[in-house]
């Protein structure tokens, strides 16, 4: 047992718990609860940034339970899972996804991986680094939950994502994790991304509920304290069940219905005021 | 019978001649049941006679005559002998050993449900002068007094524990931040108040300093780094004057009912309240930074 790492994740009285090493162009998707779209944001929005002309990767981030081979249909035989295991290269397990980006799948090998160890803190940055080279953005689809995993995962992205739903549930769970990342991580923005909305405005109104409560119950240095920011609201679209349950991308088989419509207006966003400019 | 995870339960099996064992193979998750010995034990066979004499002077459940059903004699047996092993002989309270479990158990629920868990850590101050001045069976008087303090402060779902010498630990699940510093300061208010007799004539008064430290929710630490900020808070009290608390805040993260009530209390009522403000005032979501 790695005494350093233990002390990490337990936290000092002073210092938050996942120290921050973010990179510029890695960016994390989380939500807090399962099942509110993380992964189909991910995907797609991937798929938005490269028709933009950026070179994207995602990276499934979810070690312990995959999603994004399911929504991409893609099954590779080489995996995540044995570039960790050292049987592999990083670049044999790189693959082109149908919407025009590379993705690094985890592999069913990897419930193993579910908890935070020394080894997978080291590959995992081992990874990112070797990737940071090659592409323009690397997102980084997390697991539902606020695991070490998903934190230390997070902890590398410079800019954070936060999908939710309109449901009481996953505001909870967003909520709960956007408490965490301001007071572990000091961060001082997360950007918002309401999945399934009903009509127009929800997302942003929901974004102000959320801000308020924040604003009178999470504690922080005067001034300094968590702002939420309101990217993009996806409307809730009968095309992405379709897309999902046939297996294809959204942004490639239906690309001007209403939702994909929201992941591309989320791409443009993203890139022309989110994204720090290249150094 | 239900199994018992990585326990093994001794079961009525074959009446006085043979033990039945219940348990549940780790490796495998399946139950067993296997035959203590191949053939059979009779109970008159085992050497019981040392744990009787501990249980007779310690136990707090009187032991069964020999004569009664062998089951239930090595099953209060075994009862009182884990009644034993986990109890502080002076003061009766949670032994460390036991504590450490119960802090082992806590962690895996904070772990889970993101609960925020306190832990505190609480020192008689100058207890080496009270065993100097007053003798140490003076100083065992008050390490009872304080220990029976302790355990009418707190929960039916804390635990308090004598953790070594003269240090007490208490950890209280399922406590809010917001009030861990005010739990704590009445255990030390309280502990103040006290008049300790001692010996015939006199008494004294026994102060304590406490240190507490919420465990990180979400995260699976171990004890031993929850004890150190919690032990390590202690030491500042301790630093600081004694007779004081000193809490470590940083595990504000789990939703409270009236954060909840803020979040979407609205939705109960039909209409979100945040639907008719986005109607009024569509452009002016204060919590915007990037252009609509």
């Amino acid at each position: 047992m790695n005494e350093e790492l233990l002390h990490e994740a337990d936290g000092g009285p002073a210092g938050p718990q996942v120290p921050l090493a973010p990179h510029g162009k890695v960016m994390a998707v989380t939500s807090g609860k399962g099942g509110v779209g993380k992964t189909f944001v991910s995907a797609n929005l991937a798929a938005a940034l490269a028709k933009r002309g950026q070179r994207v990767l995602v990276l499934d981030a979810d070690l312990g339970l995959a999603n994004l081979d399911v929504v991409l249909n893609l099954y590779p035989k080489i995996t995540l899972h044995d570039v960790f295991s050292g049987k592999a290269k990083l670049e044999e397990a790189i693959i082109q996804a149908p919407g025009g980006f590379s993705v690094l799948l985890a592999g069913s090998g990897m419930v193993e991986y579910s908890r935070l160890t020394p080894e997978i803190r080291t590959d995992f940055l081992r990874i990112i680094d070797g990737l940071i080279p090659r592409y323009d953005v690397v997102l980084l689809d997390t697991g539902a939950g606020i695991s070490d995993v998903v934190l230390f995962a997070v902890s590398l992205a410079s800019v954070v994502l936060v999908v939710a739903t309109p449901e009481p549930t996953s505001l909870t769970d967003a909520y709960a994790t956007i408490k965490v990342l301001a007071g572990q991580q000091k961060r001082e923005h997360i950007y918002m991304v309401i999945n399934q909305t009903a009509r127009l405005g929800d997302g942003r109104a929901i974004t102000g509920q959320l801000q308020q409560v924040l604003d009178r119950f999470v504690v922080t240095e005067p001034g300094r304290g968590v702002r939420l920011v309101h990217l993009a609201d996806i409307p809730a679209d009968p095309s992405v069940r379709q897309a999902v349950m046939r297996r294809q991308l959204l942004m490639q088989t239906m690309p001007g219905c209403p939702a994909a419509l929201a992941v591309t207006q989320l791409a443009r966003k993203l890139e022309e005021s989110v994204m720090p400019v290249e150094r | 019978m239900a199994p018992i995870g990585g326990h093994s339960r001794i079961c009525p099996g074959l009446w006085r001649k043979t033990l039945l064992l219940n348990f549940t193979d780790s490796r495998t998750d399946l139950q067993v049941t296997s035959l203590i010995a191949p053939s059979v034990v009779d109970i008159s066979d085992l050497r019981l006679s040392d744990a009787r004499a501990l249980l007779e002077h310690g136990a707090s459940a009187p032991l069964p005559d020999s004569d009664a059903h062998p089951t239930e004699f090595v099953q209060s047996v075994i009862d009182g002998l884990c009644e034993l092993s986990s109890k502080d002989p002076l003061t009766g309270l949670a032994n460390r050993r036991n504590f450490t479990a119960v802090l082992e158990r806590e962690i895996d629920g904070v772990a889970r449900s993101g609960e925020p868990a306190l832990l505190l850590m609480l020192d008689i101050d100058h207890f080496k002068s009270i065993n100097d001045t007053h003798g140490h069976s003076a100083g065992d008087q008050v390490l009872q007094a304080v220990a029976k303090c302790l355990a009418r402060c707190i929960r039916p779902m804390d635990s308090v524990a004598r953790y070594g010498g003269e240090e007490f630990a208490v950890v209280l699940p399922n406590c809010l931040v917001s009030v861990g510093e005010a739990v704590a300061e009445r255990i030390r208010l309280t502990v103040e108040s006290l008049t300790i007799p001692v010996g015939l004539t006199a008494s004294v008064r026994a102060t304590i300093s406490v240190g507490g430290a919420y465990a990180p929710a979400w995260v699976r630490s171990t004890a031993p780094q929850w004890i150190e900020r919690a032990d390590r808070l202690l030491y500042r009290a301790k630093a600081q004057g004694r007779n004081c608390v000193r809490i470590d805040h940083q595990q504000a993260i789990a939703v409270s009912a009236e954060e909840k009530k803020l979040l979407f209390g609205h939705l109960a009522l039909g209409e979100p309240a945040w639907i008719e403000r986005a109607a009024v005032e569509p452009a002016s979501g204060g919590a915007s930074g990037v252009g609509p």
